[in-house]
Parts: C-alpha cells; structure tokens; sequence
C-alpha cells in the first residue's frame, strides 16, 4: 500500500450529490479536501430523474442554498423548465421544481470543484477504511494507495454492492455503465456497521424523434421563471416544455402478462423499493382498478433527444419494455436508448449515526445520502452540506452544527433518520414536518443564512444583501403597525369595494392585510411607500401577517418541546442498571442511544413515562 | 428555575372530605393568589403565613368558598417554586370550582406527579429520594396498565379509535392532495370530510356529555332554593324532604344560615340548600343571612326560583331573577291551589317553569322530573355506561381535541388553505394521542399509499 504524501482535513467519499456539497462546504470553510469518485466524469451526475425540487424538496434545495450551498445555483443556471407547485394553496407547502439539461447540470458542477481553493479531485474506488483503535485515519483504494484524512465522509450512492436488474438478468454496477464499489460494506461491516439492501429504479430512456408529442398533452413552465436560489437575479437559459401522456389496459395487460419475468416478482430482488416511487408493475398490481397512469416525459435536456419517462420505472425483461412503452398513445413507435432497471445496494442503518452524521461506531467518520436509506437528490445533498459542515467543524474542534425540527427540512430529515431508522428508501414529505407552517421556502433563508453565515459558508456580499432584507422587513412590519387607513382621507369607492364604509377610527395597514382578500396589491392602491419594496419583502410580511395567528401556534408548540429537545443524554448514559424501565424500552433505549430527550420520546415504543423517568436521572447523575 | 409555566391540581383525594387542598406551583403561583384571594383584614400575602379570607372570582366578583391560605416562595417549598396552597371547604363541587378558577388565571392542570417532578428537576429532593420517584411515576404507569386491562371490556378505546379514525382518515385525504400535486390525486371530497370530521366531534360531544352526567351521577348536584320570603320555599324543602325514603342523609349546613338536605331524586343524589329570603331590607342579620344566599348562587348546578302563584310579580321577584342571571334557572310558581294572579314579564318566558303546591304536593313530581332532565337528557338508561368516560385528563384531552376539531370545522367551511386545517387535524389527532398513543406521520404516510397509487 503506498501511502500518500499528502495529509487531507477531509477525504469525501463519492462525488454525487450529497459528496459535491460535502466536499464543497469543506474546502470553502478552509479545510484542505479530497473528493474521491470511482468516475470524474459521472460528477453530479442525474442518474434517475433530470429534475430538481418538487414539494419539500425544493425546500430542502432552498435550505441548502442559505446555508451556502451550491445545489440552487446550479439548478438555477442549468434548468430549462421551472414551475412552482401548489400555487393555489398556502405559502407553506408551494414548492419549486425544475427540469435540468442533465450535462450541463454535471458539467457546471464539475467546474465549481476545480476551481474552488482547497479542494483535489481524484478518480479512484476506495475499497476499506483505514481505522484505527475506533477512529478513522484514511481510506484506501483499488490501485494500492492509502489517503490519510482527519475526517472521512462516505456517500456512496447506489454504489455499494450495486447489482442491476433488467427482467431475470442481472450484473454488478453501480449504475447503468458504472463500475460498483463491491469492497466497501465488508469494510464497514468488518467495524460493527449493520448494513441492509435497498432497492430502487429508474425508467428507460427514449428517443424523442420517434415520439409523436402531437397526440400529447403539453405543459410548459412558468413565466417567468422563478429561480431557486436566494442569490440568483434572473433565469436567463432557453426553457423547454414537458408532454403528458398516459399508460392504458393494453399497458397494463402486457405487464401483466409479463409479471413472472420480472425480478421482483420472481423474488430475484432482496432489497426493499420506495412505496411513493413504486415501478410500473407495481402500481398495476396494487392498483388494478386504475384505468390509466399518467407520465411526464421530461427532456433530458437542449441538446439531446434522450426523453425521461416519469413514473414508468420498471425491471421487467427488455422485450416487454419495448411493447409496453409503445402501448402508449403517441408512443407507437418510439425507440429505446438505455432500457429501464433496477438496482440494489447496500445501506447502513441511520440509527447508528448522530444528529451530526457522525457514526457512533467510529470516530470522525460521516455517511450522507444513500448510505443513510435516503432516495432523492436533494436528501442527499441536504445531508452533504450538514456532513461537510460537521467534518469541517470537528477539525477545527468546533461543536457540530445541528438543525432542530422546527428550524429546517434538513433537522426534520436527519432527526427521522436517527431516530426511527429506515426500513426503506426515505423520501421528504411536507407531512413529515410538524412544525410546516414555519418551513417554508420563502422564509429558508430567514431561517438559515444566519447560520450558513456564522459556519463560513455564507460570503459576506450575500450576508450583507440578507441582512438589509431582513432589516426591510423589520421596518416595514413596524410601519405597517402605525400607518392607519382614516376612512376622510380615503375615497369612498375604495371603502365601499372593501366593506370599510361603517369605518369610524381607521384602521392599520397590518389590520388591512389580514383581512382574507387584502394583499399589497390592493394597498398599493392608496399606499405609494408600499410600491417602493422589493416584491419579496412584500410577500414576507404579508404572509407573516396574514398568517400570525398559525405561526404563533407553531411556534408555541416549539417552545413547548424545547424542553425536551434541549434535554441532552450523555453518550455514555447507563440504561441497563436504571431502574424502572420495560425491557423493550430499555433494549430501544440501548440501540438507538437517543442524542437528547426529545429524540428519545420520538423512539416508537418508548413511553412517555420512560420519558420522565430518564429525565429524573439525567438530573440526577447532573446533580452528582 | 426549570420551568416557565404554572401548574394546579386538587392535591387531596376526590370525595367527600372536611378539607380540599387545591395546591399551585410556578411563576404565576403569587400572581395567582393575589387576584382570586380576599384575604381578611390584611394587607399583601407574606411568605409561609397562613390567611383566612375568601376565594373570589376576579371576572364576577362572586366569592366562591371561604378559604385559608399559604404562599411559600421559591426556594423555600416543595418544588422549589413559588407554591401557592388553598384550604377550602372539602367535597368535589366546591374543589373543582376552586380549581377551575385558578386554572382560568393562567395555570394549566398538573400531569400525574408532577409536582414531585419538579420537586426533583428543581433539585429539592436528593438522589435517594429521586428513587422514591421513579417507583411513584412508575406505578403511575402499572395504573395506566390496569386501566388498559380494565378498558378491554370497556369501550372507551374502541369509542376514541372510532373519533380517531375519521379524523386520520380525513386527514391522510388533505396530506395526500397537498404533498402529491404532480400525482394526478383530485381535489378530495369537502362533503365526505366534512361529514366524517363532523361525525368525530358528535362522538367526542357524546362522550363528553357521558362524562358529565356519569359525574352528575356519581357525585350529584346542588339545587339552590331561592325567593323572597315567604313565597314557600322551607315548605317546598319539606314537601321534597317528606317522602321519607328519599332520604339519603342529612348534612349540616356548612354556613350557618343556610340548610342543605340531601335527596334521591330518581337515583341521582341531589343536596337542597334552603337559602335566606332575598330583598331590599335595613336589618343587619337579615342582610347577612342575604349576603350568604348571593354568595352560594353561582356554585349551585341550578336554582330553583319559587315565585308566589297567587300574587303579581313584583320588583323583589325582580331583584332575584338579576341575582341569579347566569344561572341554570327552574322557576317554580308556588300556591297553586291558590287562584293564580302572577303574570310573568315576557323576558322570562324561555324559563322552564313548573306551577305547584308545597302545602298539598301537587306538581311535585313535575319538579323533580325538571330537575332530573337538567342533567341527564334521556333518563339513567338501564345497561348504559356512564363510566365509559371518567377520567378528567382524558375529559380534558378530549375537550381539547374538539377545540381544534371546531377550528377545523371553521376553516374548512370557510375555505382558509388545507394545510392550516391539516395543522387542526394533527392537533386533534395529538390530543388524542394522549388517551390512545400517538399518531405518527409514518402512519399518515401508510394510509396515503394503500389509498393512493403514488409515484412519478
């Protein structure tokens, strides 16, 4: 083993989405890092889907771009459709999705980590980590060199043991056309690790000249569109429109008729597939009462005529690829580019991780994305930015950075990981986070810029933008407390549209827009100054006003857990001689070895009067 | 200090007893004893002192119970918070009022040990009595336990899944259309969750009013007798008292002047109390005797108003209608057997009111029937269960879950954005939580799947 000359803060471990983030918020917090990829050409590569965002992931993108991350900006610069979801319903759960030209996305991310100061890119498979007496020292690879790190962070994607499915026939990759990492788990399960098998799935893609999208639905995107990033001005790249189509019972009989060639059916695949990503056959079997099942075709991107089927996963053998996708109406004669199939790999179980991404089993090493049961791009790269961060803070002998549930989709994320485990490929939801009112996009960067500011992420151009924003808002809420509207200084027709014409006293400006149909479009009517505001510190404090008495709700009930979330469990707390505790709680208790009390009372099966019980001898053994 | 708000309880057991014990604790416990106490003759309330005086409702004004009380300020007390102790009569109604007051200051009911729990957070108890604790929250749970076993039979699990059930039903529908927009999920049904929420706040209303009127069983309820003099109210009391085998006991009155005689009106224990007759008068013993009758009105569960059938309605009959507004009023129009002369002004015509004769029992088993139906709608129905709801943390769960179920019923029907209903849903669903066990969003995820063909 040569070992290398050179001594690494951080050695990442994977160059997806969650290793580019990582990697990123390592070097740019001054840290000396190493991204290692088995493939530098495959670097933020979109495996499955060339879209980002979509309900609570798009909040998950715009947490990480305030916490200066480089997901947003990259969309940003290489989307070619953007929408906001949900737009009819309230600003908690409308969410940002865009289609990415899929080399470009890779290609621009690839520049970012040449160019950035601290940061080495190699090509190389590591195949164990170097560890010693319970900490990481390095890692090492296939061709025979050892790298020294203080810090390793493992996201190894689909990678590990990765095997691939297409009907009854299967080989090992890490991806369609990528070599696996088959030496890693037994590395990691050599340290004590329990490693699992997922499974997940990815449609054929198809070549767009021989698709009829006269006989389809189209559906462009919005305009203008609305970027994700708190820092960038202007979409300015070409956009591209989406077609529907849909699946029929021609469709859904070929499938049918096929089911004992499929891998999955035929008990070929162990691992355990996402429920809300579910293949074709899946959903033809648990729905069969469902006549049609609709699929966006997704351009892959401006310069290919690769087409994405969404929601037409499959693993079924590649003959009946071609007939069931040319079941579909304006798809008659479509011709396959990379057939459709699935893949398993391995996973360790996210209870043996902190809040922090650290393992517990050994010191200074992080998993972020896959490895921790996650699906999605996003998850990924939201545990990325925290695992870079955290890495970066340990060498620098800082406290980790951690997001509590009421602060980011990234604390809501990380905390169901640690605490429930995952028993298959997890995915945001909005319904995940209690406390969604408060979690929106809009208010991300109110929520987080602070503290991506404070870890060295932020720079201070854009702290300085937040800042005056965030002072805008300030000012304007107290301006619109003391401005009144006074009914003889107002015209008559204007009371009467808006019911105000029994009006004796005045009223405020913030009492205007909480009335239901009163938005600063209506003030700026008889208010000059309001016209003057940036229009997102307009949006800000009208949601903050309309929407007080919800906001004040959640966060009471945040300030009720608090308690408990604050409530912090020693590592080496000893649960087996603490009396009163059932044996089932006391063996949770041993396995999950919750950070704090709050994470423990989320622990299924752990009363709330186990709850109070450890709460008494963590006083006391503080007492002592 | 470890805590920021207040809590209260009735620190001595529910019954019958010579003294309740309503104890506080916390920040507000001072604030709290100087709006509702009166203390006699002294000026403000001085650590570890006890003071005799009276227990006063801020917002009416009306004294509740004469009382004593002791403050004892942080650190100097059992949970090394600021404590706040009142001694009032004993017996449920007068406790429960007590307690119900200080809980509208500001103080929220204590959970089951609580206090010692703070006792030990807040460092009062050392590590030898900390196990002590532990075995008391401990068997905290082996009663939850028993109660489970016991509740196996009972039905107040499989009533509490059924309100449960329409609201996670309802609520996975919501979460379902708002987390799925690209799923072609439809718009869900207003009418069906409408109707299925609504059917869990009538479940949760019919539980409730089972508590109440299995409470009203168990423990009874107090009808005041109120009049001018002479209108026939001690012989009305001896017309309800002469059939002798309605007799249950006889209690001396707690206050001097007033009578208070317990009857079995149709099962339910019923305690009489025979007031001083009130109106405009000089006399100082007479106007004692009044002060106290006004006093006990706003503890009585209802008031019986006995006007004399055979003369007008006058201003003093007047003068007790004012005294008694807010109250739950029967008016009983005595001497039937008398020409009737009375008109009754037309503000009163929504009363209930019963004409009869003390002198010769005529019209009292109208009465009796009138105040039974105050309390229990349909009659104490054989082979029905009035112990299905008996607990007041879980009367108090559910009574909070239907404030947020009311809240959802409002804003849905007033159209405010699904995901501000979705949050009266999980409120609801949490407050449930406390009596069943917790919904978790996993759950709400695993409807929505097995409902919904997901996936894009």
């Amino acid at each position: 083993m040569v070992i290398y000359d050179k001594q690494y803060d951080i050695i990442v471990v994977g160059a997806g989405h969650a290793g580019c983030e990582a990697a990123l918020a390592g070097a740019r917090m001054g840290c000396a890092t190493l991204l290692l990829s088995i493939n530098l050409d495959a670097i933020a590569l979109m495996s499955c889907n060339p879209a980002i965002g979509g309900l609570a992931k798009g909040h998950l993108v715009r947490e990480i771009d305030a916490l200066g991350g480089e997901m947003g900006k990259n969309i940003d610069e290489t989307g070619i459709q953007f929408r906001t979801l949900n737009t009819r319903k309230g600003p908690a759960v409308r969410a940002s999705r865009a289609q990415a030209d899929k080399q470009l996305y890779r290609l621009r991310m690839k520049r970012v980590l040449e160019n950035q100061e601290n940061l080495s890119m190699k090509q190389g498979e590591v195949t164990a980590l170097y560890v010693e007496e319970g900490v990481v020292l390095g890692v090492d690879t296939r061709v025979g060199v050892r790298f020294m790190g203080k810090t390793v962070i493992l996201t190894t994607g689909t990678f590990l043991r990765g095997l691939i499915h297409v009907g009854l026939t299967s080989y090992a990759g890490g991806r369609a056309g990528d070599l696996p990492a088959d030496s890693l788990s037994a590395s990691l399960i050599a340290q004590g690790f329990d490693v699992g098998r997922l499974k997940t799935g990815t449609p054929a893609r198809l070549d767009g000249r021989t698709i009829d999208f006269s006989k389809l639905e189209i559906q462009h995107g919005d305009d203008p569109p609305v970027p994700f990033s708190f820092s960038t001005g202007k979409i300015v790249r070409q956009q591209l429109p989406c077609h529907i189509a849909y699946t029929n019972q021609r469709t859904h009989d070929i499938i049918r008729a096929n089911l004992d060639r499929s891998p999955l059916y035929g008990g070929l695949i162990e691992g355990v597939g996402p429920r809300y990503c579910p293949s074709i056959e899946d959903k033809v079997v648990r729905f069969p009462d469902k006549e049609r099942h609709q699929t966006f075709l997704e351009p892959e991107g401006l310069d290919t005529v690769e087409i994405y089927p969404s929601g037409l996963s499959t693993s079924l053998p590649i003959d009946v690829q071609y007939a069931m996708y040319r079941s579909i109406e304006g798809l008659e004669s479509v011709e396959v580019m990379r057939p459709a199939y699935a893949i398993e790999y391995d996973y360790v179980d996210p209870i043996q991780i902190r809040s922090s991404l650290e393992t517990k089993l050994v010191r200074n090493l992080f998993h972020a994305g896959q490895i921790n049961g996650t699906s999605g791009y996003e998850e990924a790269a939201a545990q990325g930015i925290l695992a870079g961060i955290n890495a970066a803070l340990r060498t620098k002998g800082r406290d980790p950075l951690i997001l509590g549930r009421g602060e980011a989709y990234i604390g809501v994320l990380i905390d169901d990981l640690v605490t429930l485990g995952t028993r298959e490929p997890y995915r945001m939801f909005t319904s995940r986070a209690e406390f969604r009112l408060l979690l929106r996009e809009d208010n991300a960067d109110l929520r987080l810029r602070e503290k991506g500011y404070e870890v060295g992420l932020v720079g201070e151009e854009e702290y300085a933008r937040f800042r005056e924003k965030r002072n805008m808002i300030a000012e304007e809420m107290n301006r619109i407390r003391g401005k009144r509207l006074i009914p003889s200084e107002t015209e008559r027709s204007f009371l009467e549209e808006f019911g105000l014409a029994d009006l004796h006293n005045g009223i405020s400006y913030e009492q205007l827009l909480r009335r239901n149909e009163f938005t600063y479009h209506e003030l700026m009517r008889i208010d000059g100054q309001s016209a003057c505001l940036p229009a997102e510190v307009r949006e800000q404090v009208e949601i903050q006003v309309k929407y007080q008495g919800y906001i004040k709700r959640q966060l009471d009930q945040i300030e009720r857990s608090s308690k408990l979330e604050n409530s912090r469990i020693p590592e080496d707390f000893d649960y087996v001689t603490l009396a009163g505790l059932s044996s089932e709680v006391r063996e949770k208790l041993l396995r999950f070895r919750p950070g704090t009390l709050g994470q423990a009372s989320r622990i299924q099966g752990v009363t709330p009067a186990a709850v109070s019980i450890l709460a008494i001898a963590i006083r006391a053994g503080r007492a002592r | 200090m470890y805590h920021k708000d207040t809590i209260a309880a009735i620190a001595t057991p529910v019954g019958e007893g010579g003294i309740g014990i309503v104890r506080v604790s916390g920040v507000g416990a001072g604030g709290i004893a100087s709006r509702i106490f009166r203390a006699r003759g002294s000026g403000g309330l001085e650590s570890h002192r006890f003071y005799y005086g009276e227990i006063v409702d801020p917002g009416s004004g009306l004294v509740l119970d004469e009382a004593m009380v002791v403050v004892m300020l942080a650190p100097r007390s059992y949970t090394r918070e600021d404590v706040l102790e009142i001694q009032c009569h004993g017996g449920y109604l007068v406790v429960r009022k007590v307690l119900e007051l200080v809980l509208s200051q500001g103080a929220r009911l204590a959970d089951p040990g609580e206090f010692t729990k703070r006792a030990f957070l807040n460092g009062r108890i050392d590590l030898l009595q900390a196990e002590a604790v532990i075995e008391l929250i401990r068997s905290k749970t082996e009663t939850a336990l028993s109660l489970a076993q016991h509740q196996r039979e009972g039905f107040l699990s499989n009533r509490i899944n059924a309100v449960r059930d329409g609201i996670f039903k309802s609520l996975a529908l919501i979460e379902a259309y708002i987390d799925f927009p690209e799923d072609d999920i439809l718009l869900p049904d207003n009418d069906e969750i409408k109707s299925s929420v609504r059917g869990s706040f009538e479940r949760i209303e019919e539980l409730l009013e089972g508590f109440r009127e299995g409470r009203v069983i168990r423990e009874g309820v107090s009808v005041l007798i109120a009049g001018k003099p002479n209108v026939g109210k001690s012989s009305l009391l001896n017309t309800l008292l002469r059939e002798k085998r309605a007799i249950v006991t006889s209690v001396p009155g707690t206050t001097r002047d007033i009578i208070e005689e317990v009857v079995n009106i149709k099962g339910l224990p019923v305690t009489l109390l025979d007031t001083a007759g009130i109106r405009e008068t000089e006399d100082e013993v007479e106007q004692e005797g009044m002060r106290l009758t006004l006093e006990k009105i706003p503890l009585a569960d209802i008031v019986l108003v006995v006007v004399d059938g055979s003369k007008p309605f006058d201003d003093e009959d007047r003068l007790i209608m004012d005294a008694v507004s807010g109250c739950t009023v029967i008016l009983v129009l005595n001497k039937s057997d008398l020409q009737r002369v009375v008109q009754l002004p037309d503000d009163l015509s929504d009363l209930k009111v019963v004409s009869i004769s003390a002198r010769d029992g005529e019209g009292i088993d109208e009465l009796r029937e009138a105040i039974f139906s105050m309390f229990v709608r349909e009659g104490i129905i054989e082979g029905r269960d009035y112990t299905v709801l008996t607990q007041v943390r879980h009367r108090d769960a559910l009574a909070k879950a239907k404030v947020h179920i009311a809240s959802f019923l409002d804003g849905f029907g007033r159209g405010v954005g699904l995901e501000f209903s979705a949050l009266d849903l999980r409120d609801a669903l949490g407050a449930l939580g406390e009596i069943t066990g917790e919904t978790t969003p996993d759950s709400i995820l695993d409807e929505i799947f097995s409902r919904f063909c997901i996936g894009k």
